[in-house]
């Protein structure tokens, strides 16, 4: 009762610190990695307290699958958008923004968004194959 | 460009999962429609390189020492032309050969892991900084251990784990050697580390980089007494999985080797200030003559094919060790032949097993009844691996004898020609077993066509490209050009 | 002596670690101990790259008006890229042995080779 209670207020407050270590990679410690690992954490907590019943009904497997997916086409996508705007793989500067340092703080930000949401969808994946009762 | 190399089989990964939502039989026309792109790339490439000489490419817009570049020159050429086509060839092999091994539920996982360990294996061919080849080892040797642990027996899950344990430390001590590189220049490109390095090679900095670098590739190379790893990896991963590693996943090491050892260091450090050279040679010898011999002694054909390919591993090191033009180019030419061979050999294991679900050898009596085009391919194969002329083996083989005389290490010819005979000992085994007349008269009861096509184009070439040898000729001397001119 | 000990701390600390790692991942019979053995051999590279880019008097690699030299970040973006490498491989490996377990019900590696030798020895038999 008291943990579930505990969790149930802990748990935005731990998705907003990740999201905060997400845009901060830029200029201080942080990235899209570490957020994304916090972000799955969260996730975790929940299902640990709540059950896998409920994690499953929050989070069905093909959801997470896809938006593991996801997060990696974003990034390639920043790519392949740089290169079609005429400059190499990863050249944010060339993207149509008002200047180019601004172009680059965006490009960077996007690509940390895509490896947060793939990395936090990793983590979800992997608990549910671990917990698992069988082997199916 | 060449970005695209990379960026198409990684954005097919990706896709895929997505397209196995939709139909389970999906994702193999997705794989072979991107396999097929990447390989037309990769001849264009190839050739506005031999045109044009060599092509840069470098991400983010940032200039040779600050940013990551990748290089194409001739001796990634001919290792990109080789592995995208062993890679096309089996994914056409790969689609009735795996129905029988997996699940149909995880087909989407598997097309998606295989087409990654693609990426990987073209990563470490096509990149020019050293950290970037660390990461692209890394990502090929992750594809690797969950591919190999598909497979079907239990043995498969434990060869996997070995596999992971061993790969890992071999990785972990190039990351090793890569620090130490770092610490000496300051910077992680290759062509921008040969140059800051020779005042310091008498450093033990560098000796210590050099040390740890070398031992890594040598595990992921599986020379011989780091070799433990790869006759349980080969032998229980899915077929078509085992004939994609065996054709590319230690020539990409070699490569990685030879990168190190000619483009990083050059060649007054590895024969001078350390006696590497004669280090590697007598390795090299021990490693084709202890692959040969345990051959010998398996009864599981697709055992005695991965301890066959160790034997091998050591002629390609014996070319590098040997460090003049002739065998660095009986080295590469070697680096294509054993892929095409030895892909060819594991999937006709691949197709005995899919047909008539037998592997150890002694039960494959009279086998050429009811397989005979198979067998017909098995022969003209071991034709190849014992270095018959009029096949490609020849072609290495007469390099790689050559250059040992040009250097005076005479010693070296009885051994690769007591290795010739005692491969073909082991190989002709299967063909008089399979050849024996005893069995009564049994209706044909081929490969489907789909995996006898990929078959019968490798075997094909391995005449044709011994016939016509120009082709793996001036590749490779290319590819030998650039490493001992740069 | 005392010079060649203290002065190289990093490096003996690194070593340290390493050889550690090593024992573990050689010396155990449990296939989850090789795993912890791994993560710390591999902890240890972590810690010799980033104590080789620290910098006399520099402070850490993150923008500051009040700083006047910076260690070096190259060693810093290196290791994350590690980081996420060493714990990818923990995740398949860790994956790998879900799937022993479920398998052969044991995780220790002599019972799993004796099974597997009793498997050998079966299937000789049925021949």
């Amino acid at each position: 009762m008291i943990i579930e209670f505990i969790t149930r207020k802990m748990i935005p407050f731990i998705q907003l610190y990740a999201l905060y270590v997400v845009a901060h990679g830029d200029l201080g410690p942080g990235g899209g990695f570490q957020g994304g690992v916090i972000f799955g954490t969260s996730i975790i907590l929940y299902i640990i307290v709540f059950g896998m019943e409920k994690g499953k009904r929050l989070l069905p497997l093909k959801i997470t699958d896809f938006l593991g997916s996801l997060g990696v086409l974003i990034y390639a996508g920043v790519g392949i958008l740089c290169i079609v705007f005429g400059g190499e793989y990863l050249e944010y500067t060339k993207l149509p923004f008002k200047n180019p340092h601004l172009a680059a703080h965006l490009g960077i930000f996007a690509i940390e968004t895509g490896v947060a949401i793939t990395v936090s969808a990793v983590m979800v994946v992997f608990i549910f194959d671990i917990a698992r009762k069988k082997d199916v | 460009m060449i970005v695209y190399i990379i960026l198409i089989p990684l954005v097919t990964a990706i896709i895929i999962p997505l397209f196995g939502f939709i139909n389970k039989k999906l994702p193999f026309y997705v794989t072979l429609l991107s396999a097929f792109t990447n390989f037309i790339l990769v001849i264009r490439t190839a050739k506005k390189i031999f045109s044009y000489g060599t092509e840069r490419y470098f991400f983010g817009g940032f200039e040779a020492p600050f940013g990551i570049e990748y290089v194409v020159d001739g001796l990634n050429s001919i290792i990109l032309i080789i592995i995208s086509f062993m890679f096309f060839i089996i994914t056409v092999y790969s689609k009735r050969s795996l129905e029988k091994e997996i699940e149909n539920r995880r087909l989407p996982l598997f097309y998606a892991l295989y087409t990654l360990f693609y990426t990987g294996i073209l990563g470490i061919v096509i990149t020019g900084d050293i950290f970037n080849l660390y990461v692209f080892i890394e990502i090929a040797s992750l594809s690797s251990y969950t591919l190999i642990a598909m497979g079907q027996k239990r043995n498969a899950l434990m060869a996997s784990y070995n596999y992971l344990i061993l790969g890992t430390i071999g990785a972990t001590f190039i990351l090793i050697g890569i620090g130490y590189l770092f610490m000496a220049t300051g910077s992680l490109n290759m062509a921008d580390i040969k140059l800051r390095i020779v005042p310091l090679y008498h450093s033990k900095m560098v000796r210590t980089a050099f040390a740890f670098l070398t031992l890594g590739l040598m595990l992921k190379l599986a020379l011989f007494p780091l070799h433990v790893w790869l006759p349980n990896a080969y032998s229980y991963a899915p077929s078509a999985m085992g004939a994609l590693l065996a054709a590319t996943g230690t020539k990409v090491s070699a490569y990685a080797l030879i990168r190190i050892l000619y483009s990083v260091f050059t060649i007054e450090f590895d024969m001078k200030i350390i006696p590497f050279n004669q280090i590697f040679l007598l390795i090299s010898l021990v490693a084709i003559l202890a692959g040969s011999t345990l051959a010998l002694a398996q009864t599981n054909l697709k055992k005695m094919l991965a301890y066959s390919s160790i034997g091998q591993i050591g002629y390609i090191t014996l070319g590098i060790s040997l460090s003049n033009a002739t065998s660095l180019q009986g080295s590469v030419l070697h680096i294509f032949n054993h892929s095409l061979m030895k892909g060819g050999l594991f999937l006709i294991a691949g197709g005995i097993f899919y047909k008539l679900n037998i592997e150890n050898i002694y039960d494959m009596k009279g086998i050429s009844k009811r397989m005979p085009y198979s067998m017909a391919f098995f022969v003209i194969l071991t034709l190849s691996m014992i270095g018959m002329p009029f096949t490609v083996g020849f072609l290495s083989k007469w390099y790689l004898i050559l250059g040992a005389i040009e250097v005076g290490r005479y010693f070296v010819i009885p051994i690769i020609v007591i290795s010739s005979l005692l491969s073909l000992i082991y190989l002709w085994r299967l063909v008089e077993i399979s050849f024996n007349s005893d069995v009564d008269k049994k209706e044909i009861s081929e490969m489907p066509v789909s995996m006898m096509v990929p078959v019968i184009i490798i075997s094909l070439l391995t005449v044709f490209l011994g016939v016509f040898s120009d082709i793996p000729i001036s590749l490779s001397r290319e590819a030998v050009k650039i490493i001992l001119g740069s | 002596m005392s010079d060649f000990i203290l002065s190289k701390f990093n490096y003996w600390a690194s070593i340290l670690l390493m050889m550690i790692g090593m024992y573990g991942m050689i010396a155990k019979k449990n296939l989850i101990k090789k795993i912890i053995g791994m993560n710390i051999f591999q902890v240890s590279v972590f810690l010799f790259y980033i104590s080789m880019g620290k910098v006399k008097g520099g402070t850490a690699p993150i923008f500051w008006e009040k700083a006047v030299i910076y260690d070096n970040p190259i060693p810093h973006v290196l290791i994350l890229t590690a980081i996420v490498v060493s714990i990818s491989t923990t995740a398949v490996a860790l994956s790998i042995i879900i799937r022993i377990y479920n398998c052969f019900r044991t995780v220790e590696e002599n019972k799993i080779l004796e099974t597997l030798a009793n498997d050998e020895n079966q299937s000789g038999n049925n021949q």
